[in-house]
């Protein structure tokens, strides 16, 4: 266990980092920094066609006519599709990632205001466009379903009449933990608090939004797909299974990705109208929606309408936790997650607290709102369990007059707990919280800042310090555990070392720009002893990659970065008997030390790993069994999740005469087990980070009473620009993860999930002198300033 | 219509659709898509290119009103092998993830440093305050750009030292700033 601040301020390049870890600039650098990044968008073909969607207008309605005439006749229209058109070839339906269908193109109803409607390809973008002005939709508007409190009343609007027997709104019931032994321990409480939250509906707005081009060739039938995918593998077999193609006729390229946050794991319509089009026309057809297309229409986060419930001792002492959940999944359940959790990882919503019982009941709606449920960076759900579990710790330290920081102290985990069995039946792997608060709270000067409070208090400013403390679960699976429609959740890696020693690795996971082709490389390197520079990482190409499930779920380290490790050890093995050939002596009797192999008590006897790849690849002899070459791959199914761990201080002023909050400082301590590269990991916190204060205080996608978006386009939805952050504080310690090969945790969205409740903890803390306990996100000025009049509202 | 305009120090003329859009132009007309799109409200600046050596949002500007202009788009922010200052900087200091948002803060910064070689944290926030990155939280992007005004800054020392032939400068050996955090 290591206990250091970290200050990334030392400049150097490459060439000073032949193996293993630690800062090391990114290989994929330089083509971003020339323009030369290649984006779905920027995919040109020859005889290329364009592809645009008609929308529905409005959130609920019965289609009773489309003429598509005037538009088939537009300058430049090569066709025009409609549901109906698609049905004839039993293609208007999809299975979502959660066993539900969804809609490619509306037949009977449109169901949320966006949902696909037609699609019309012509020979450039604007002609598409043009051309979808004059599709003629008649419409038969029904009543709405928008508020998921009423979705379930008698007579409320009935929205999926497309599934056979379904008489109500309701999308799935699901519990967790013990229910009498939850309520025992709230019988016997000293003290019991309550709290309504909703963490509402935002959406993760990638820069570049999601589009696809397909391009199918019909003399040999194979399909090629460059498209915004997160899990290129996953999404073929789909497309397989959707479309009826074999699958070793499909290929999926994810090229260079403009940022995913899971908004780009999900299938949407338009990838699948875009492989349509390609078929019907015999050309490469492009699909790229535009932003508010984005917005409206593709994966939501969030969405949570939820009571936490905490009991404890008069001391401090808690016991149990317990949370009952509305969730809202629009108008069809297109949440990514494994199957057999609904909820996604909620289950951890216990945190990172020593407690006796805990109890989840959770019911799940459809309303007409778009389809997703796990996206923006949210390690399946665990932003709202997180976000749940400090906000309700927070409102305990409040009623019993304690700090909060002393009060997660006193109920941490320890130490010697782990591997710990949660309440809830997760495993922790490792962790060591007590070092990592501590650390948070001398970065931030936590006696000093509250000592400040108490001054500007006492002058009528408003200044408040907000903790959280969460412990993350990433990697999934193990594949028994967790699938996406009957794919477990593992992932591949293969190695080759080519005659002259440089080396590939491929990869099932891929980079929407995490800098894998940085980190991998290191990994390797590490293991093989091979400098970065010479292993070429590829990935996001299904016909040159071995299958895996795809980055999301800050998955790709703990999962194929332990396949990567785990392949360099298998060549490194192999490497190991063909160097006993080499040195005649026996495998027993060598030493390794980084891409060296010495016979031990004659180190001026040994060979390199590039020597010996020119022998496993020339002419020379090989030790007996041992076939020529010098490669491997392997499928790695991790044992269990790795549980990174994190403690946040934020502070910020509210101005009283504005009610506008400014996040002043933030610290960060982040616990992500063995750090790989540094530099890579403090950019994924301060992203993190940055979406943290996005959603904490100005993100929401909001809906009138009649189903329309408020916010679908960045003019509505907020986003935090370089004026709304602060230069972030961050430190770590070092828990490795003790399943893992290298001792990694995935830290890609450790940020996202603990950064809202550190946020909304301060701005509680600096409404204090107006005795407000809570107001939800976004904690916009004038939602800050009705929670100082007392008139604080849940924003739906 | 037909339009003329100087891209990277190229003249070009090319026969396209009057409401055709600068950065369609660049992008699917010229093949340079190193220019990006992302909002359909000019929010975000991935489409930031120069106008007359100032960044305009090329989403809302007609292809036919830059006739007659310079356009300079990240392409042609290097000198030919050699990267700008701003780009050694983002590479130096992790200013970049996905690359999405890349070259228009780039060029919002470039033409920050060409006006103003030395500019504050404040300044530089307020520089790129009308461009949009998901990534990087902008922390990295704002140490990038002092990066770049740091090794100018002592590039330009060096060569005023170097003509009059006194002692080096405070450059290390590998020509990189030794200190550039503001």
């Amino acid at each position: 266990m290591t206990t250091v601040h970290e200050r990334v301020d030392t400049f150097h390049d490459n060439d000073q980092k032949p193996v293993g870890y630690g800062r090391m600039l990114r290989k994929e650098d330089p083509r971003f920094l020339r323009g030369r990044g290649r984006y779905v968008d920027d995919v040109q073909l020859p005889g290329m066609l364009h592809l645009a969607i008609l929308r529905s207008p409005v959130a609920h309605a019965r289609i009773v006519s489309i003429d598509t005439s005037a538009a088939e006749a537009s300058p430049g229209v090569r066709a025009v599709v409609t549901g109906a058109a698609l049905a004839q070839q039993n293609l208007a339906w999809m299975p979502t990632l959660s066993n539900d269908v969804q809609a490619v193109l509306a037949t009977d109803k449109v169901r949320f205001q966006g949902q696909e409607v037609a699609f019309v390809v012509a020979e450039d973008r604007y002609a598409a466009r043009d051309a979808l002005e004059l599709i003629e939709v008649e419409y038969d508007v029904l009543d709405p379903v928008i508020d998921a409190r009423r979705a379930l009343e008698p007579d409320a609007p009935l929205i999926r009449d497309d599934l056979d027997g379904k008489t109500n709104n309701h999308c799935f019931d699901w519990e967790t933990g013990d229910e009498a032994a939850t309520e025992a321990v709230f019988a016997r409480a000293d003290v019991v608090v309550s709290q309504d939250l909703v963490y509402p509906r935002v959406h993760p707005a990638p820069m570049e939004t999601c589009g696809a081009v397909a391009d199918y060739d019909a003399v040999d039938g194979k399909l090629r797909l460059w498209s915004t995918t997160q899990a290129p593998h996953a999404h073929r077999t789909l497309y397989a299974i959707v479309a009826g193609l074999p699958e070793h006729k499909i290929q999926v390229i994810a090229p260079d990705i403009g940022g995913g946050f899971g908004n780009k794991v999900p299938i949407y319509p338009g990838y699948v109208c875009a492989i349509v089009a390609s078929i019907v026309t015999g050309k490469p057809v492009k699909w790229m929606e535009d932003r508010s297309e984005n917005l409206i229409s593709t994966g939501f986060a969030r969405d949570y309408i939820m009571r936490g419930e905490i009991a404890a001792t008069r001391d401090g002492r808690i016991l149990g936790i317990r949370t009952n959940v509305l969730a809202d999944h629009g108008a069809f359940n297109g949440t990514a997650a494994p199957v057999k959790y609904p909820a996604g990882f909620f289950g951890v919503f216990t945190g990172s607290y020593d407690i006796e019982a805990a109890y989840c009941k959770m019911t799940a709606v459809y309303t007409n709102k778009a389809p997703g449920g796990v996206a923006y960076a949210c390690s399946f759900r665990i932003t709202e369990a997180v976000y749940l579990v400090e906000r309700i710790v927070d409102c305990l330290a409040d009623e019993l007059g304690m700090d909060p920081a002393e009060l997660r102290l006193k109920n941490f985990i320890q130490p010697e707990q782990f591997p710990y069995t949660t309440k809830t039946g997760w495993v922790y792997d490792s962790g060591n919280y007590e070092p990592t608060m501590r650390l948070a709270m001398e970065m931030a000067g936590y006696d000093e800042l509250r000592r400040e409070q108490v001054e500007k208090r006492a002058r009528g400013e408003l200044m408040g310090i907000g903790i959280a403390f969460f412990t993350e679960a990433v990697g999934a699976g193990p594949r028994k555990d967790m699938d996406i429609l009957g794919l477990g959740m593992a992932d591949g890696c293969e190695l080759r070392v080519h005659p002259t020693g440089k080396a590939v690795v491929r990869l099932s996971v891929q980079s929407q720009g995490q800098g894998h082709e940085t980190t991998f490389a290191q990994i390797v390197a590490e293991e093989i002893g091979i400098p970065p520079a010479d292993i070429e990482v590829l990935h996001g190409d299904t016909d040159n990659t071995p299958f895996g499930l795809g980055t999301y779920g800050s998955r790709s380290t703990p999962v194929s970065g332990a396949a990567a490790a785990l392949v360099a050890r298998k060549v490194r093995d192999k490497a190991r008997i063909i160097a006993s050939g080499m040195l005649e002596v026996s495998v027993a009797d060598l030493e390794w030390e980084k891409g060296t192999f010495r016979v031990a008590g004659d180190p001026g006897r040994s060979v390199t790993i590039q020597d010996i790849a020119l022998r496993a690849h020339g002419a020379g002899d090989l030790p007996e069994g041992i076939e020529g070459g010098l490669e491997a791959q392997i499928c790695y199914n991790p044992s269990n999740l790795t549980y990174p761990h994190g403690a946040y201080i934020c502070v910020v002023d509210v101005d009283p005469g504005t009610a506008q909050v400014k996040v002043r400082r933030f610290i960060a301590v982040d616990d992500c087990g063995t750090r790989i590269n540094p530099m890579i990991i403090e950019g994924q916190v301060h992203g993190g980070l940055t979406d943290g204060v996005g959603m904490a205080l100005m993100e929401m996608i909001a809906f009138d009473e009649d189903g329309n978006c408020l916010g679908a386009s960045l003019m509505d939805y907020l986003i935090p620009t370089s004026l709304e952050v602060p230069d972030w504080e961050t430190g770590f310690t070092v828990t490795p993860s003790p399943h893992h090969p290298i001792g990694a945790k995935g830290v890609g969205e450790s940020a996202t999930v603990g950064s809202p409740p550190a946020i909304v903890n301060a701005v509680i803390d600096a409404l204090k002198p107006f005795g407000v306990r809570h107001a939800d996100m976004p904690l916009t000025p004038s939602r800050v300033w009705d929670a100082m009049r007392g008139q604080a509202r849940p924003p739906i | 219509m037909q339009v003329t305009m100087t891209v990277n120090d190229v003249e070009v003329t090319r026969e396209i659709e009057a409401r055709l859009l600068l950065v369609h132009f660049l992008r699917d007309v010229l093949g340079l898509t190193g220019t990006h799109w992302g909002c359909d409200t000019s929010n975000c600046g991935t489409c930031v290119v120069w106008m007359d050596g100032e960044p305009v949002k090329s989403c809302t500007v007609l292809a036919a009103m830059a006739g007659g202009h310079q356009v300079r788009t990240v392409e042609g922010l290097a000198k030919g092998a050699e990267l700008d200052p701003i780009q050694q900087g983002f590479m130096q200091c992790h200013g970049l993830q996905c690359g999405f948002c890349t070259p228009g803060m780039m060029m919002t910064a470039r033409a920050l440093l060409d006006r103003n070689p030395d500019p504050s944290e404040t300044e530089i926030r307020e520089a790129i305050s009308g461009q949009i990155c998901r990534c990087t939280g902008y922390a990295t992007i704002v140490r990038s750009v002092r990066w770049a005004a740091v090794a100018e800054a002592q590039a330009a020392a060096q060569v005023t030292e170097t003509t009059e032939s006194t002692e080096a400068g405070e450059i290390d050996n590998a020509g990189q700033p030794a200190e550039a955090v503001a």
